[in-house]
């Protein structure tokens, strides 16, 4: 069941158009993993369905994106409505300047979603269990987020995108700058997540690809090559470049 | 015996003669950077002692704190008081920051957050301009412009509107007020708040907006919770900056402020400010007794309250990073 319907999406940026009529359902409850070598265009991919397009001055873009079959590009929509139902794991973790606590209830507070005391303590245990975080910060929940290590910092940026209660999640190579055991700490919760939410990431580890995906999109600079389910591109590529990226000759 | 078989390596000899003396170059260039940069703190410090031992003829007649709060300065009977001085600067200071510090956060954010790049390319060295025009230039421009204007706009407004308020009376003024300094000094250090606050917060790291535009929330609530209070020390430092200006102001200020030692109690009335004390007399009637020895006394206080204030500013710096930073 198709959750993110990108329809002849072409973004450029200044003269360089950095994706080039992009057509791809994304499914629902699965994680789908975007792959290709740098600067193919993944990213601006990714960044296109929550309109983070929009932050970068001198992008344009055309065609459309839709989320359960609505656009999030037609004019009068949201942003902010957008970004809440759509969350992002970056890079690297950015924890904000505040508490680990107020770090997971910053999204509550700024749309009004949390019920005051007790309520809003559940929702940041709730969410920073899902995260998997909980016992390690349990005791410490008013320190600076800085304090922590940085893959527990990703961690928590991924309870404080989870507390607005998305439906998607978008991960920018999220394992990037972590060590093996965080990232396979992030890779592990992300499998558990995809029960309820949609998952779409950004990768150039191809094994992290192989361990994660569901359905696999191949992008040659800024081409969408091919897509399907992760099995079919990633053993039995029909495209000819997709096999070269796959063998390391791309 | 295993000298013969094994003869030291001549390579490594050779090697570590020049090693000897690099090393040695090294230990006297790092000496040498030292001696350099604590040449400032030395001289600070000589200047302090230099002015303290000329303050202190007059310390021995009368005790600090008549020096300091005394009301009176009458040279020719020996009454030294700094008070309307000391009072004159604040009052002069504060007023600039009031003007100069709000004026000044909304346009760094403006431009750090807002803008398009166009306009901050523009901006920016359009802003580093402004800093460095001579402070005569100011104060001429006080002179024609702001001056007059203190004079025939807003005194009479105030007269009608707002002459219930304290610090806000008017008694007939000839526009040589405090006004018109505050607002000179802070057209001069609006740029330089500007410059350090804008800065400050262009090195907040885009992810960190990004993350906080990712939970859906309005640039103005990242602005807010985000970049603000990350950006706060060094904002601060760029407010103590343009304090530290503005107190030290001397040229502009002396052209528009009046120049009457007496304790001030209202924007409009006039006053004297330590700094213009001091360019105004020194060199001057330096035949009356203790004269100069007051003169380098107010030079004293004014060099204490900027490095207090310069210390302070470092030390809530550091408290700031502390507690925001890992």
């Amino acid at each position: 069941m198709t959750h993110i319907s990108i329809r002849n999406l072409n973004a450029h940026y200044r003269d360089h158009q950095a994706l080039k009529d992009i057509v791809l359902d994304i499914p629902r409850n699965q994680i789908t993993v975007i792959i290709g070598p740098s600067g193919c265009g993944k990213t601006t991919l990714l960044k296109s369905m929550n309109r983070f397009l929009d932050l970068v001055v001198g992008t344009h873009i055309s065609g459309d994106v839709l989320i359960d079959g609505e656009s999030i590009y037609a004019p009068g929509v949201d942003v902010t409505e957008v970004r809440k139902k759509v969350g992002l794991l970056l890079q690297r973790p950015f924890p904000l300047p505040m508490s680990i606590y107020d770090n997971v209830a910053y999204g509550l507070r700024i749309h009004n979603m949390h019920k005051r005391g007790r309520g809003l303590d559940a929702a940041v245990q709730h969410y920073l269990e899902m995260a998997g975080l909980w016992d390690e910060v349990k005791d410490r929940l008013h320190v600076p987020a800085g304090r922590l290590s940085v893959g527990q910092q990703q961690r928590l940026c991924l309870a404080r995108g989870l507390a607005v209660e998305p439906e998607i999640l978008l991960g920018d190579e999220p394992t990037s700058a972590l060590d093996p055991p965080s990232a396979l700490h992030i890779e592990k919760r992300l499998l558990a997540l995809k029960e309820q939410y949609t998952i779409v990431l950004v990768t150039h580890i191809l094994r992290q690809a192989k361990r994660l995906a569901d359905y696999v999109v191949f992008m040659y600079l800024g081409e969408m090559v091919e897509h399907g389910p992760a099995q079919q591109v990633l053993e039995n590529p029909q495209q000819e470049r997709t096999r070269a990226y796959l063998e390391g000759e791309i | 015996m295993t000298n013969k078989l094994l003869p030291r390596p001549r390579v490594l000899r050779s090697l570590r003669v020049p090693l000897l003396s690099r090393r040695k170059t090294e230990r006297i260039g790092g000496r040498l950077f030292l001696i350099t940069t604590a040449l400032p703190l030395v001289l600070v410090v000589v200047i302090a002692l230099a002015l303290l031992a000329r303050t202190y003829p007059i310390l021995e007649t009368q005790p600090i704190g008549e020096l300091l709060f005394g009301q009176t300065w009458h040279p020719l009977r020996g009454e030294f008081g700094f008070y309307p001085f000391i009072i004159g600067t604040l009052w002069v200071t504060l007023v600039s920051m009031l003007l100069a510090v709000p004026l000044c956060l909304l346009s760094a954010i403006y431009l750090a957050e807002y803008a398009h790049p166009a306009v901050r390319a523009v901006m920016k060295p359009l802003l580093d301009l402004l800093a460095g025009i001579p402070s005569v230039i100011y104060g001429v421009w006080g002179l024609v412009a702001i001056v007059p204007w203190v004079q025939n706009v807003a005194a009479p407004a105030s007269k009608r509107w707002l002459d219930f308020l304290p610090f806000f009376a008017v008694t007939n003024t000839t526009g040589y007020s405090i006004l018109a300094g505050g607002i000179v000094l802070a057209v001069m250090v609006i740029p330089v708040i500007i410059a350090v606050t804008y800065e400050v917060m262009e090195a907040v790291p885009n992810g960190l907006r990004e993350s906080s535009l990712a939970v859906g929330a309005t640039r103005w609530q990242t602005i807010k919770h985000v970049v603000m209070p990350k950006a706060a020390p060094g904002v601060l430092v760029g407010v103590v900056l343009g304090f530290s200006r503005a107190f030290g102001e001397t040229m502009a200020v002396l052209m528009v402020v009046g120049n009457v030692p007496r304790v001030p109690s209202s924007i409009f009335d006039p006053a004297y400010p330590l700094t213009a004390l001091i360019a105004n007399n020194y060199g001057e009637m330096l035949s009356i007794p203790l004269y100069d020895s007051a003169l380098m006394g107010a030079a004293l206080v004014l060099l204490v309250v900027v490095l207090i204030f310069n210390l302070g500013s470092a030390l809530l710096l550091q408290h700031f990073l502390a507690r925001t930073q890992a």
